[in-house]
Formats: structure tokens, sequence, C-alpha cells
């Protein structure tokens, strides 16, 4: 077992944690906010995916997929909010999961029933194919740009909530929306755009992952509970949790791969089990919060 | 995370108007409109449990297609003995559990007359409890050893599909060499498990070695944290012994690696179906073997006749290889009821037993002791993209194994008595 090996196989991890902090982190953010537990999350990951692949075939370029898909799903994710999640606000935690558990297999379904339950191809855009030598083997140029744009979006993320005035008062309307609606605040708009925010992060990481696993109507379901693994280990409603923990969940399956395949699955549930063991909230989640 | 969808949705739509109409010609009009009621009663009805969700969707959608030319054909020329044929697809999500319930139902709710169908071996042999508890004859079109072996063995049970020891056979001798180094990627369930048995028994006789063998979860999206270590095993053959959407995305994502640039890539079956999906590129030079390939056109009628068929139902499509099973293994039932005069069990099992039938691809029948098909086995070669101008036409024939008992393991080694 030799140096680069062990190199190659911690950045298979990296590539592999981008993707799911990029759908942690809107179930995060989510979750954080607006404190709903969206179901519907892997399902719009799916979208995601299959509207990247509809704007790219009908544009013919791979980068009007990436930037249209995550802005329509996003746009789509509002309009859930505002006409299905909104109403139930007032009732019982358990309601807006139920809505968007059964949203999910609508989801599902639906696009079972337009593109067919086989699912369909989606080439590698022609300027990003090909392999890299990075001086410890190759790599998938292809993967080396999903990584570049994960962390151009966490960047932008963080200066748009730590440097703009939305961001402060998403922040503070985290903290207590009471003293936000007394200030004046419209929350009930600031939690339309969170949601639309989550939802165009999960819709911009299904485009992202199309190219390299092709997309279909189970796509989705895998990347929930791996994001549910992520966002538990980092902490419920934790930005920096989500991408930690991403992160870490990549390094671990693709690390566990190398040396016992057959476990490469069950190893994020196993690390999963033990933070809930020693630290229930997760690594970097408030106690008392779910 | 998947929910009934609408293929298992419409089924239960027609229980409800067949107990309708029957309620409704019992009730009113048993005299006037005996003929209704005797029709109804006398389809010869055929249960077909396929997964037409999940990884592997798009063969069984084709499974089904082929099935139901099958049936169409038969009831062009006026059925059975002037029975009808009727096919109940259901969709068993690739589930052992749901495969089992859905037969069941068929079996004792729609009172099918045998089953056709199935696409994983582990599946299969779930469906295969229950049809041989339950003494109905079921035609499996999926690849299994298992269901060959005397444990497993039923006597209304026949094995359409070709079998991992014969496929691997096949595909080893004309790609693998002595002294070739070979690392496996394999589906880590039943099907996966058989294939690499039958590779490296044909490995140790050709005297090529495995330098490692990496079993991955079926349905896997991701194959990336597997590559580093097979370029390091620096074998001369990659053998990737998975299925469906799970082959396409394995040898996309071996290629994206550049693993092709440093060894050949070589597969238990070569799906005309992912291939045309995924692209010339990815499978350009992929051996693999299958049970069908439309061209077999060129030397064979009975090629012919089935892809213009099927070409004339489907809008010029050509049928694809686990497509001909649902064509092959229907026939070979509808054509023993045939000879049966019906659909009493013992006869229909005695006509399979005899039966010699050629319907798409040369002469197949049924070996007595264990049921299984003897077929052909063709190794296929995909061409690159500069190769095909036909779209449709992007495998060579590399060699077609002839049909022979010789390429099965021998009845005695499954454990029947001699």
């Amino acid at each position: 077992m030799d140096a680069e090996l062990i190199a190659m196989q911690l950045f298979s991890g990296v590539a592999l944690g981008a993707i799911l902090v990029m759908v942690a982190l809107g179930l995060s953010i989510i979750f954080g906010m607006l404190g709903v537990v969206n179901f519907a999350h892997g399902a719009l990951f799916m979208v995601g995916a299959y509207a990247g692949l509809y704007v790219a075939t009908l544009t013919g370029s791979f980068w009007w997929g990436m930037l249209i898909a995550p802005l329509a799903v996003g746009a789509f994710g509002m309009l859930i909010e505002r006409v299905l999640i909104r109403p139930l606000y007032k009732r019982s935690v358990d309601d807006p999961l139920l809505l968007t558990f059964g949203l999910g297999y609508v989801l599902v379904e639906s696009v079972r029933i337009g593109f067919g339950n086989e699912g369909m191809p989606f080439p590698t855009p022609p300027e990003l194919a090909g392999v890299a030598d990075l001086g410890i083997g190759y790599f998938p140029i292809y993967r080396l740009f999903v990584v570049g744009v994960v962390a151009v979006v966490l960047v932008l993320l963080w200066l748009g909530l730590e440097k703009t005035r939305f961001g402060l008062i998403v922040r503070a309307g985290a903290r207590d929306p009471q003293i936000m609606r007394v200030l004046g605040v419209d929350v009930a708009k600031v939690w339309l755009m969170v949601f639309g925010l989550g939802v165009g992060l999960t819709a911009l990481g299904g485009v992202l992952a199309a190219p390299m696993r092709s997309v279909d109507p189970e796509m989705g379901a895998l990347v929930l509970a791996e994001a549910f693994v992520v966002t538990v280990i980092g902490g419920m409603g934790s930005l920096v949790g989500a991408v930690v923990a991403g992160l870490l969940i990549g390094i671990a399956v693709s690390m566990t791969a190398l040396f016992a395949p057959e476990m490469a699955t069950i190893v994020m549930f196993a690390l999963m089990a033990l933070v809930l063991l020693i630290r229930p909230q997760g690594l970097f989640g408030k106690p008392g919060r779910a | 995370m998947t929910s009934n969808g609408p293929t298992s949705g419409l089924p239960a739509l027609r229980i409800t108007r067949r107990h309708a109409l029957a309620g409704l010609a019992a009730g009113t009009a048993t005299l006037a409109m005996p003929g209704l009621l005797r029709a109804q009663a006398d389809t010869i009805r055929i249960g077909f449990p396929t997964p037409l969700t999940g990884p592997y969707a798009a063969e069984a959608k084709d499974q089904v297609r082929s099935a139901e030319l099958a049936v169409k054909l038969v009831n062009d020329k006026g059925g059975i003995g002037g029975r009808k044929v009727e096919l109940l697809v259901r969709d068993d999500k690739m589930n052992a559990g749901e495969a089992a319930t859905r037969t069941l139902e068929l079996i004792e709710k729609e009172k099918v007359h045998a089953v056709v169908g199935s696409l994983s071996s582990a599946v299969q042999l779930a469906i295969n409890e229950v049809t041989r508890a339950r003494g109905v004859i079921f035609v499996s079109i999926s690849q299994s050893d298992t269901i060959n072996e005397v444990k497993d063995f039923s006597r209304v049970t026949f094995h359409e599909a070709l079998n991992p020891h014969m496929t691997t056979a096949a595909v080893a001798k004309h790609s693998f060499k002595p002294g070739m180094k070979i690392a496996y990627l394999v589906a880590d369930y039943a099907f996966g498990h058989e294939i690499l048995r039958g590779f490296k028994r044909a490995q140790a006789a050709i005297g090529a070695e495995s330098v490692g063998e990496i079993l991955h979860p079926i349905g896997a999206p991701d194959y990336s944290t597997f590559m580093p270590r097979l370029r390091a095993m620096k074998p001369d053959i990659l053998c990737i012994c998975n299925f469906g959407r799970d082959q396409a995305n394995s040898i996309k994502q071996a290629v994206d690696f550049g693993l092709n640039k440093q060894a050949k890539i070589v597969v238990p079956v070569l799906l005309y179906t992912q291939r045309l999906g995924i692209g010339a590129e990815a499978y350009e030079g992929v051996i693999g073997g299958a049970n069908y390939y439309w061209k077999l056109q060129d030397t064979l009628p009975s090629a012919k006749a089935f892809n213009d068929a099927y070409k004339a139902a489907y809008a010029g499509a050509y049928p694809t290889d686990y497509g001909a099973y649902g064509f092959t293994g229907m026939s070979s039932l509808l054509l023993a009821m045939e000879k049966a005069g019906g659909t009493d069990t013992d006869k229909v099992v005695a006509a399979l037993e005899n039966l010699t039938y050629d319907v798409a691809k040369g002469p197949q029948h049924y070996r007595k002791c264990d049921h299984q098909s003897v077929q052909s086995v063709l190794v296929l070669q995909s061409k690159a993209k500069a190769d095909t101008p036909d779209q449709a036409d992007p495998f060579r024939i590399l060699a077609v194994e002839p049909a022979s008992e010789d390429i099965l393991r021998s009845c005695a080694e499954l454990g029947f008595p001699s």
C-alpha cells in the first residue's frame, strides 16, 4: 500500500464528499432556519439532474443546464414552500415532514411518467472530459471541476450569509423569528427565500452529479439517506457541520473502500451511530436542537 | 425508496373491471351470454413479474415488450386451441419479498396458468420457491447457476436464460490469455458471485491469474473510490461483473479514470440498451457475452423473422439481448401449450421437456435433468465510434459458441443421479 494510492484515495473521497456537501447544506439550511425536515430533498436532487439534462439537451450546452436548472428548481422550491409548506408552520413539526415525504413520491412518479423508469445517460461535457495527471496519479478532469464549483459555491454562500444585509436577517431570523417580526422584518419572505436557496443547492448537486453517474428516478433516494447521515454527524442546522461532515463521510467511505470495500456503505452509518453515542447534537450542533 | 409505480397501479383497475364484468354476467345474463363467461374463463393467463423500476428497468422493459410480441403473434393466429393468451405484468421492484408476494398474488388471485419472467438471480430464486411450492410452471429468463442445481431444482421450472457458467466460459475463451492478470469488480449478490466463480474457473483452465477482487453494492451510483486500487493492481483485463445501469455507470467511470488505457474491459453480458445509452466512446473495445444480437439475422432465418416482427410492432426498433429472452422464453412455453393441447401442468411440462424450438437464435431445447435451455452463446465486442456507421449496430460478433450440452456443467456435477 503506497503513499500515492492513499493520497489518490483521499482525493477521491473529497470529490465524492463534494456532492454530499451540496445536498446536506440545503437540507441543513432549511432545517436550521425553518425547522422543516425536508424529506423531498432527495427527489429534488433528482429533479435537478433531470432539469439539467433537459436544459442541456435543449440548448446543446452543459453550462446552461448547470446555470438554469438550479435556478428553475429553486423557484419550484419556493412555490412548494409558499403553497404547500407555509400553511403547516403553525401545526405540529410532523406535518411538514409527512408532506415532504409524500411530495418526494409524487416527484419520483412524475419523473417516471414523463421520462421513463430506465434512466438516461448524461454525457460528460466535452471540454471537461479526460483525465488530469495530479502527480500522485490520474484523476478525471470533470471531478476536479466539481470540487472547484462546490468550493466557489461555499465561498459565495459564506459571503452571502456573513457580509450581506439579507444574510444578517437570515441569521437573526433563525435565532428569534419573533423579535424579527416585531422589528418589522417580513419573516415569511425570508423563509421563502431560504427554502428556495436550499432546494437550489440540492438541484445544483444533482446537475453536477449527473455526468458522473447518469440520471435515473431513484438517484435521490440514496443521496437523501447519505445527506441525513451528514447532517446528523455535522449537527442538524449547522452549515459548517454539513461541510465538514460531508467531506469526512466522503473520505471515510473512500478509505474504507480501499481497505475493506464491502464495508464502504456501512461505514457512514457506523460513524453516525458513534457520533450519536458520544455527541448526540452532532459535531457542530447546539445541544437541545433536535 | 420506490412506491407503487403506474405499472403496478393498472392491474388493480383490471381486477375491478373483471369482477364487475363477471358479476354482471353471472347475475343478469348467464343464459343470454354464456360465450362471454367462457371467453373470460378460457383465457390462458401468464404472470410476468420483472423489475420495471430500479437499476435493471431498461432491460426489464425490453423483456416485457418482447414477451408481449410473442403473445400477440400467437393471438393473431387465433390463440392456443381457440383460447386467447393474456399477459399479466407486475413490477417486482427487484426485491425478493416483493417478487414472492406478486407471484403468489398472480397464482392465487389472478389464477395464472404459468409464470414467465424475473431479472435478478436472487429474485428469480424467490419466485421459484413460490411456483415450486404451488406446482405452477415457471420459465425463468434471468441468469442463474443455482437454479440448475439439484437443491433448487423444481420439476415445473425451466431456465430459458443462459447461466453464468456457460456465459463466462465462452467470454473467457475469447478474451483471457495464458499469463494475463485479471482484476474483478463484482456486484455483491448472487449473480455477481456466480459470474465471478465462473470466470475464475475459466481463468484457472486458461492459465490466467487473478490480481484482486472488489465487491460493490448492487445499484451503486459511484465507483470512483474503487478506481485507484483497481489501477494499482495493474491488470491486463478489468473484468466488471455486474448488470444493467450498474454496468453502464461502472464502465463509464472506469473510462473516466483512464483504466481502459491500461487494461481491456471484459463483462459477462454486453448490454445493448446500456451501450446505446452511454455511447460508443465508453464502451469501445469492451468484450462480453450475449444470448442474442439482432445481426444473427445475416445467417439465421429465425432471427430475421423475430427482428421483422419486433420492428413492425415497435416502430422499427431492434430487439435486444434481454428482450429476446422474453420472446424465446414465452414462445417456448406457448409452443409447449400448443403441443399439450392446453394448460394441464403435467402435459405442458412433458411437452417442454421434449420440445426443440428455433424462434430467434437457432435450435434450443431444455436439458432433461436440470431444465436448462441448451443454446448458443455469443461473444461480442463493442465497436469504435468511427466503425459504427449504423447506430443500431454497435457490436461485432467475435464468436458464436454453438448450442451443446458440453458447455454446461454435467448433470452429475449438479447433483442429479445419473
